[in-house]
């Protein structure tokens, strides 16, 4: 604005056109002209702590994880797969057959008689035209991922008869290799109806094997004689083993940092391994309550969920001690096997009363597309969230979870064992020579030897 | 006005002119020159090294992406403004929050690289604040009077002559010489002005497009008005009740929990309406839900000043011995009391930023006080005493002096002998306050109303999410809802609003006496020995006394054990090192017979 000179005398005042303030049409957006002086925006650090609050309590007001139902088998439900191509796609083997899944419909759309008894284990190949099942009945059994035609009978692309019953199945990533476990591990190659390689470690049974997701010939198994057992494909022996305390049933590898993996122990915790260190595990999850039977990790290996016999799943951060969030209901029995789907977005749980749950991996996360300043706004809020994480009311509210009375009573009552276990062991050592009572750290508890 | 000091301002310095601000392709123009002519010394050579470092310095950190001045476009020139503009140090200094810490060290990587990151995006907000608060659009006004001409003798009808015609209609007066003297209040926006007339005229209106909105009478006393959240409520004090009303004058509320009133003070981001009484009570009403908050007794008689610190929402009441004291509404105390004036303070103000309180009391005096800590700054002499005051946004400071009203500039730098402006109502002041956003100063007065043009008093840039004035119905309702979602919690109102942010420090010791505070009993007490009842004869008072002793001050038994066999292992090395030593010096000395 230019200055009015009248009797040399210079003056300015604010004079606003409102035209600059205002839309023009009704078509328009409004017009929000900002100023970020803090000085305009007081109390800027308690109005933010009030959007944290009101966010954490929205978000637990949102917390609704379960998602849906798929109903349709006649017996407990014991394996699971995932398609590695297609998010819709999802394979359950139940106690008498099997069936295949589209997520989306959240319907059934093959079912199959693959075995006599349960079926074990199940696997997609890695192109994801054929899976593999194994059962009770000593078979392992290839099929074709498409439906067969009108008129064509369901069969088996290959059948290969071993010796012993299988427990479980795993495909290499990238070639026509798969391994089985059961009394001893095989290595198959997918030409060949007998095992291109069999290892046995002085034990009677296994639970569980898995690829390295990364170092593909690297392998891990759980034995039943308690310890954890590593291989390399191209070695005609065993790496190492390592022994724990209690029997471990299934192990997943960290798919982003391939030297670690989990495994899920019937001693109601779950132990983070790095491969290169087996004298300790470096992180110890506790919080289920009851023998932990499957755990999967996230695609983004920052998480993972694991399934309990005590009716429970939880989702626990890879480097965390304890869960992030358990989800239950009042109709899901012990749950058998658990998968994370590989969008990052769902989990798959499989339990005893004949039921597959989907449920949302993030229980207060809106589905669907989002719009821009939604966006914005989910992340505003969650940057809030993790400001102000440690105020004691927003930290109270954002952990408080409502758990069946069976197992926050456990959980108590765990919680005065340990205790009374801590308080003893203190009274011991306190009362015995200087030095001859070591203390055992909760890492090292666990683990009775490495074998090498 | 006689000043504390003589120091006259030799030149006309009234109207704080920004000075066009220094551009930066000024600086870079020379440089680039001097480039130019490097270049034509050494056209065979290369480049200098000292070349090399010029560029360096000027391209910074931009220089690797961009490729600094060396960058060739199609043409072959070099971009003359290469690189992001720099951001002036003040404007950076303006949005500066908190202070840099030092780094945790090395071994704590994780900690090290949250931290690093954190401040990262810090600086890169206050760059980008700062950058955008060289755009805003408005610039504040300003008044200069001629070399030797006071610019408290320009009148307003001069200034309006000089503006242009909508500022110029900004100057008015109402004359609303029947139910007078009149108090004031501006909405927060600065779109709607409120009147209330001693003798029951109240009336809201438009004050720029002079809508009115509505008007009444209460026939009854009006102690104070004030507008609540937005334009659509407001409060009035009456002789015995606080009333609500909404903008067409209906009653809506009639709270009889708060009886005669005499002040009120709202604070926007509180939902509070607080209310200062004749009989010594301060109280805080809840207006987005209707409740009392709480109800503090001040012992300190009649409150009939007061005033809040928009920084922190702490009231300040000023009493008739001359103190003025602090108030939040989660303690029945004073947070403060500050002896300000011999005799009874007449009025309060605090200034935006919290860091300045004015006050003026019988004893004729103005004094400027520091409120960070408590320490007083200027005082000045007024002949007849000032008996409202008023802060602008920018700064200036309205008193009312008897029917004259004078404002002044920065009351709290230099001392000021004169004021900047100067203006005689028709009747004795009742109320001023400046307009928020707006260069006027409203001046409620036994005659009616005046508004005045005081150039540079308001914030030339509103920020549209919090106060717009130009907001349409729409707007105004999202707006509500999101200020009602954000309610700041009474609970939070303390001396420092930033506390939450900072990490608490409190001891474990504290931790724990706290616990033990709301527990009435210490959970880690250790249980006192009592000896167990022993018979025949064992339970004897001696025998008791001796079984006490032997469990006496066992939790400390350990550390004396320790500290004895420590001081033990000290002297014996002590022992043995002078042993030592004398046997390094060897011969005896001729003292060494006088050494037992």
């Amino acid at each position: 604005m230019p200055f009015i000179h009248i009797h040399a005398m210079k003056v300015k005042v604010l004079s606003r056109n409102p035209d600059d303030y205002v839309r023009e049409t009704k078509l328009d957006i409004q017009r929000v002209p900002r100023n970020y002086d803090p000085s305009l925006h007081p109390f800027e650090v308690p109005r933010e702590y009030t959007r944290a609050l009101n966010a954490t309590k929205l978000e637990r007001v949102f917390a609704k994880p379960f998602l849906a139902s798929l109903d349709g088998h006649r017996d407990g439900v014991n394996c699971m797969a995932k398609h590695p191509k297609s998010l819709s796609t999802m394979l359950s083997g139940s106690c008498d057959g099997e069936v295949v899944w589209n997520l989306t419909k959240r319907e059934c759309v093959r079912t199959l008689q693959a075995h006599e008894g349960f079926v074990r284990g199940m696997v997609v190949r890695f192109c994801g035209t054929s899976f593999f099942t194994v059962g009770d009945d000593k078979t392992i059994k290839q099929w074709k991922m498409e439906t067969p035609g009108y008129g064509e009978e369901e069969e088996p692309l290959n059948t290969i008869l071993g010796k012993s019953v299988f427990t479980s199945i795993d495909h290499h990533q990238k070639e026509g290799v798969f391994v089985t476990c059961g009394q001893q591990v095989d290595i198959w190659d997918e030409q060949r109806s007998s095992p291109i390689r069999s290892f046995s470690w002085g034990v009677d049974s296994f639970s569980c094997v898995r690829f390295n997701p990364v170092e593909t010939e690297l392998l891990a198994s759980c034995a039943s004689d308690r310890s954890i057992v590593l291989y390399d494909m191209r070695e005609a022996t065993p790496l190492k083993k390592v022994i724990m305390n209690m029997r471990s049933n299934t192990l997943c590898w960290n798919p982003m940092e391939a030297y670690n993996f989990t495994c899920s122990n019937e001693d109601y915790n779950l132990y983070t391994y790095d491969m290169r260190y087996l004298d300790r595990p470096f992180t110890v999850h506790m919080d289920h309550v009851s023998a932990v039977l499957d755990v999967d990790y996230s695609p983004t290996g920052k998480e993972f969920v694991s399934a309990s016999f005590d009716k429970t799943i939880r989702i626990f951060p890879k480097d965390s001690g304890h869960s992030r969030d358990v989800y239950h209901t009042k109709r899901m029995q012990h749950v058998i096997s658990i998968k994370w789907s590989s969008d990052n977005k769902y989990i798959l749980s499989a339990s005893d009363e004949m039921n597959i749950r989907l449920w949302k991996a993030n229980a207060a996360e809106k589905l669907g597309l989002l719009a821009p300043r939604e966006k914005a706004a989910v992340n505003y809020s969650q940057k809030l969230k993790e400001k102000f994480q440690h105020h004691p009311q927003i930290c109270r509210i954002s952990r408080h979870r409502h758990l069946p009375k069976s197992i926050y009573s456990q959980t108590k009552e765990l919680r005065v064992m340990k205790e009374a276990r801590r308080r003893k062991e203190r009274n011991v050592r306190k009362h015995s020579k200087p030095g001859s009572m070591p203390v055992v750290t909760e890492k090292e508890k666990h683990v009775v030897t490495v074998v090498k | 006005m006689a000043a504390s000091s003589e120091t006259m301002l030799k030149k006309p310095h009234v109207g704080k002119k920004r000075k066009p601000p220094t551009r930066y392709w000024e600086r870079t123009e020379e440089d680039g020159k001097n480039d130019g002519k490097k270049q034509k010394e050494g056209d065979n050579n290369e480049q200098t090294p000292q070349q090399n470092n010029t560029r360096t310095k000027k391209g910074g950190k931009r220089g690797g992406k961009r490729g600094g001045a060396g960058k060739k476009v199609i043409s072959g020139k070099s971009d003359p403004f290469p690189g992001s503009a720099p951001v002036p140090e003040e404007k950076l200094k303006k949005f500066r929050r908190g202070v840099k810490g030092e780094l945790p060290p090395r071994p704590q990587y994780k900690l090290r690289d949250v931290v690093i990151r954190s401040e990262a995006a810090s600086d890169l907000a206050q760059k980008q604040n700062a950058r955008y608060d060289l755009m805003l659009p408005e610039d504040a006004g300003f008044l200069e009077g001629d070399e030797d001409e006071d610019t408290c003798t320009i009148s307003q009808d001069d200034i309006v002559d000089a503006v242009d015609i909508t500022a110029g209609a900004k100057y008015f007066n109402l004359t609303l010489s029947q139910f007078g003297p009149y108090r004031l209040d501006y909405s927060k926006t600065g779109r709607h002005l409120l009147l209330g007339g001693r003798r029951g005229h109240v009336t809201c209106l438009d004050w720029q497009s002079k809508q009115l909105m509505c008007e009444m009478n209460v026939m009854e006393t009006v102690n104070d008005v004030k507008w609540l959240h937005s334009e659509a409520l407001f409060a009035v004090a009456q002789k015995k009740w606080l009333y609500i009303y909404d903008n067409k004058g209906i009653e809506l509320h009639c709270i009889r929990k708060f009886n005669d009133v005499l002040r009120m003070q709202f604070l926007p981001y509180h939902f509070l309406l607080a209310t200062a009484s004749a009989t010594g009570f301060l109280q805080y009403l809840d207006v987005s839900v209707g409740k009392e908050v709480v109800a503090i007794c001040t012992k300190a008689g009649r409150l009939d000043v007061m005033a809040h610190n928009p920084h922190n929402a702490i009231i300040h009441l000023g009493h008739s011995n001359g103190t003025v004291t602090l108030w939040t509404p989660n303690q029945r105390e004073p947070l403060v009391k500050m002896l300000c004036h011999q005799g009874g303070v007449r009025s309060v103000a605090v200034d935006k930023t919290g860091t300045y309180m004015v006050t003026s009391g019988m004893d004729k005096k103005l004094k400027v006080y520091d409120i960070r800590a408590y320490r007083p700054l200027q005082s000045y002499f007024l002949p007849a005493g000032a008996s409202c005051l008023s802060l602008s946004q920018r700064g200036l400071l309205s008193a009312a002096t008897g029917d004259i009203v004078q404002v002044y500039r920065d009351v709290w730098g230099i001392p000021v002998t004169k004021p900047y402006m100067a203006h005689r109502a028709k009747g004795s002041v009742w109320g001023v306050h400046f307009c928020p956003f707006e260069d006027v100063l409203g001046v409620g007065h036994g005659e009616g109303f005046t508004s005045m043009v005081v150039p540079g008093a308001g914030e030339p840039n509103f920020d549209g999410l919090d106060a717009n004035p130009y907001r349409s119905a729409k707007q105004r309702q999202e707006w509500e809802v999101k200020a009602l979602l954000e309610k700041i919690q009474p609970e939070l109102i303390g001396l420092d609003p930033s506390q939450l942010s900072q990490v608490d420090h409190s001891t474990w010791e504290q931790r724990h006496e706290d616990r033990v505070q709301v527990l009435g009993f210490d959970p880690l007490a250790k249980e006192k020995f009592t000896p167990r009842l022993k018979t025949k004869g064992r339970s004897s008072s001696g025998k008791v006394e001796k079984r006490k002793k032997q469990v006496a001050h066992e939790d400390q038994r350990d550390v004396i054990r320790q500290t004895v066999e420590d001081r033990m292992k000290i002297d014996k090395e002590r022992k043995e090192k002078e042993k030592k030593k004398a046997a390094a010096a060897g011969q005896k000395s001729a003292l060494d017979r006088f050494r037992k």
